[in-house]
């Protein structure tokens, strides 16, 4: 019977441990554990990767701090959790993170068949090609037999495969789980080509032993809009990350920045009164305080400083703005009105 | 003298009985607790409306591999893409285990030679390399042939048809021409021959004590029935011969750096702990047996093979088996390396279509069945140099 007294208790927490966590409430989940659960990158220089004193920098890392300023009125309550291209999906189903603000690219099979949201775009960027001057390539088409080195687990050998077949030459696909090795066998001469999202490769060259020797290939072989993403069917934690991400574009376009926010408070203008809640509404239409558009402005920034900060030209990214760029000067970043 | 018959047991203090009713209940639980956990994993996927099943090895991969055994490209089904990888798992594991069966013994046997240097030489080869994590040595092997190794213009080409590059070791081939498909036929009879006059000899030595020349024999048979039939089907020499255009030898065969460097990585770390295994399984045999093995007058290639292999093996061939499942199983590091083994395309598999239970369900079945038919293997092997009682 010894043995029986045992066993009940066990089985009983087991059958307690294994239960399903509900997913209801991400708000109230959030702000009862006081942080908002970010799934990042923790390796792609530009987007999520802490720095040498160990600050997470990025553009994915500031749109979650912006999710927290929005939240807490504290921009750094947030938990940065590093995941890989294959982790990433399963963390956020299974509830381990909350947000994934990790370059993750918004496809149709994702959003349905993963049980995923995407909200609003927060970088707008394609499939390239990297490769050595040496080799004298000028476009994709010439690639013929070429070695392709390819991260995996990602939309990335899909398109490269899909290019190939379109344009009807051949490639040998080395694929490496790690960034890192990959961009060392790259570096070696294993392959001819790295392909991944621009961006990636601006930051794979910024690494590179000689970075004038790589060039990016003109051509874009793929549309990648990074999304964050949020569990389907939370539609209230959705519009939360959803906004907070539009509230930077918006505050760009209104021209309310990190350094003069504190004037704009004073404006007469309707529309910058509604945004940083000097007229209130939308805050409580969120469920949250009337200042977390200022919040997220005060503490983050808006879109274009952001922007320039991670990855634009004055980093070592040394990205322009172009399709990031405000609708009203050629880009694709749109907001709809805040009211 | 008590003749009253012995008292009832009450069934909750008959041990048999009580062992019986707890092997009952824990079986009982077991099955609840997997029912449980499986009708709450479907019904998480369901709510958070994740698709199941699968239906998704019937669409186009859509993606690329590098190393293929059989045809394949990426208009080809998802169940195509992980036969490809299955394969290459097979493939390297298969070799991996012959190699390292064959090395880890010339080790094991060398590390107890009467020489002194190459006694200590593979005392601290094994010493080294069993303490040195694998996957360390296999990204060691992998930067080592990218690193060394030139592009592909630059190969090194020691003779004609010959390259060696950070693409690989591409070499000529013969033309396909039927000649071959004969030789092969004949080295296939060449084997089977081999096998009836073993019998015969052994048959004949028990019968007369006559000894016959088996290994010699063998080896012609080998070398000689196929190059006949070669020669006689016309003796074909045409061949395929790789050559540079553009940025790859198109022609010939070419075995890749993932491959090499996983393979013999998996050889050396596993050869390592193989032969200790042998070196243990042939100091178990008694000193006795040697020495009166001598004494009747045995070669020492006969105390080996007759009286010394025969017992150590019994202590071999299970700590052996382990040792084989280990490198089958250490293969799946290849993601590592790019080799693109079972769990790299189901890797790939998963994260296009998102089907994480499914792909590793079918990761773990893979691999299941990889090591049951291994141990059932050397379980019947087992079982047939067992001592037989008599």
């Amino acid at each position: 019977m010894a043995h029986f007294q045992r066993i009940v208790p066990a089985m009983v927490a087991a059958f307690c441990l294994t239960a399903g966590v509900a997913i209801s409430g991400t708000l109230d989940d959030v702000k009862s554990k006081g942080f908002v659960q970010a799934g990042v990158n923790g390796d792609l220089f530009g987007f999520g990767k802490p720095d040498e004193k160990g600050v997470w920098r990025g553009l994915d890392v500031d749109t979650a701090r912006a999710i927290s300023a929005a939240i807490f009125g504290d921009a750094e309550k947030v938990k940065f959790i590093p995941q890989t291209a294959k982790t990433r999906f399963t963390a956020l189903q299974s509830g381990e993170i909350d947000v994934l603000t990790r370059n993750a690219t918004q496809t149709l099979s994702r959003d349905t068949d993963l049980g995923l949201d995407f909200v609003q775009v927060n970088y707008y960027d394609g499939q390239g090609f990297l490769i050595p001057n040496k080799l004298g390539v000028k476009s994709a088409k010439e690639l013929d037999g070429a070695s392709v080195c390819v991260l995996p687990g990602t939309t990335t050998e899909q398109n490269v495969a899909d290019y190939f077949r379109q344009n009807k030459i051949k490639m040998n696909p080395v694929v490496i789980e790690s960034t890192a090795e990959l961009a060392k066998a790259f570096f070696a001469g294993r392959c001819d080509v790295l392909t991944s999202d621009a961006s990636q490769l601006a930051g794979t060259r910024a690494v590179a032993p000689k970075p004038s020797d790589y060039s990016i290939l003109p051509d874009i072989i793929s549309k990648e809009p990074l999304a964050p993403a949020v569990r389907h069917g939370d539609n209230q934690w959705k519009d939360i990350v959803n906004y907070a991400v539009l509230a930077m574009i918006e505050a760009e376009e209104l021209g309310i920045t990190s350094k003069n926010v504190d004037e704009m408070m004073a404006s007469t203008n309707p529309v910058v009164q509604r945004f940083l809640g000097v007229t209130p509404g939308n805050g409580k239409a969120l469920g949250l305080d009337e200042k977390w558009a200022y919040n997220i402005i005060k503490q983050v920034g808006n879109y274009g400083e952001v922007f320039e900060r991670n990855v634009g030209v004055n980093t070592p990214l040394m990205l322009k703005r172009g399709l990031n760029d405000l609708w009203n000067k050629g880009g694709l970043m749109y907001s709809p009105p805040f009211k | 003298m008590d003749t009253t018959a012995p008292e009832k047991i009450p069934f909750l203090r008959d041990p048999a009985k009580l062992a019986i009713l707890y092997q009952c209940l824990t079986v009982l639980g077991v099955g609840l607790l997997s029912y449980y956990l499986i009708h709450n994993t479907l019904a998480n996927l369901e709510r958070q409306s994740i698709s199941t099943g699968f239906g998704f090895l019937e669409k186009e991969a859509a993606f690329e591999i590098g190393e293929k055994l059989v045809s394949y490209s990426a208009a080809d089904s998802y169940s195509r893409a992980l036969f490809i990888g299955f394969l290459n798992t097979l493939s390297v594991s298969f070799i991996g285990i012959v190699l390292t069966i064959i090395f880890g013994t010339i080790l094991g046997i060398a590390r107890l030679s009467t020489n002194w240097l190459l006694a200590r030489l593979s005392a601290i080869y094994i010493e080294v390399f069993q303490d040195i994590p694998i996957l360390l040595q296999l990204f060691f092997w992998y930067a080592f042939f990218y690193e060394m190794l030139p592009s592909p213009r630059q190969a090194f080409n020691p003779m004609t048809g010959l390259f060696l590059c950070n693409r690989g070791l591409i070499f000529g081939v013969p033309q396909s021409h039927v000649a071959f498909l004969y030789a092969f036929a004949a080295l296939g009879v060449a084997c089977l021959l081999i096998f009836f006059i073993r019998k015969w000899a052994a048959k004949r030595q028990a019968a007369t004590g006559q000894l016959f020349p088996i290994m010699r024999v063998s080896l012609a048979l080998i070398i000689c029935l196929p190059l006949i039939t070669w020669w006689l089907a016309g003796a074909p020499t045409a061949m395929n011969v790789p050559k540079l255009t553009g940025f790859n030898f198109k022609g010939g065969l070419s075995i890749s750096p993932e491959f090499t460097a996983l393979l013999l990585g998996l050889v050396l770390y596993t050869s390592a702990f193989v032969a200790e295994v042998v070196r243990a399984g042939i100091q178990s045999v008694g000193k006795g047996q040697n020495e009166a093995a001598m004494s009747i007058g045995l070669k020492p290639a006969h105390v080996l093979n007759l009286v010394v292999l025969p017992q150590a093996l019994r202590v071999i061939v299970p700590p052996l088996t382990s040792q084989l499942l280990n490198l089958t199983k250490n293969s799946s590091l290849a993601v590592a390396i790019g080799y693109p083994d079972f769990v790299s395309v189901a890797g790939t598999t998963i994260n296009q279509t998102g089907q994480a239970i499914e792909g590793v369900a079918l990761i773990m079945i893979v691999y299941l069945t990889f090591s049951l038919s291994t141990s059932a293997l050397m379980n019947w092997y087992n079982k047939k140099i067992a001592i037989v009682e008599r």
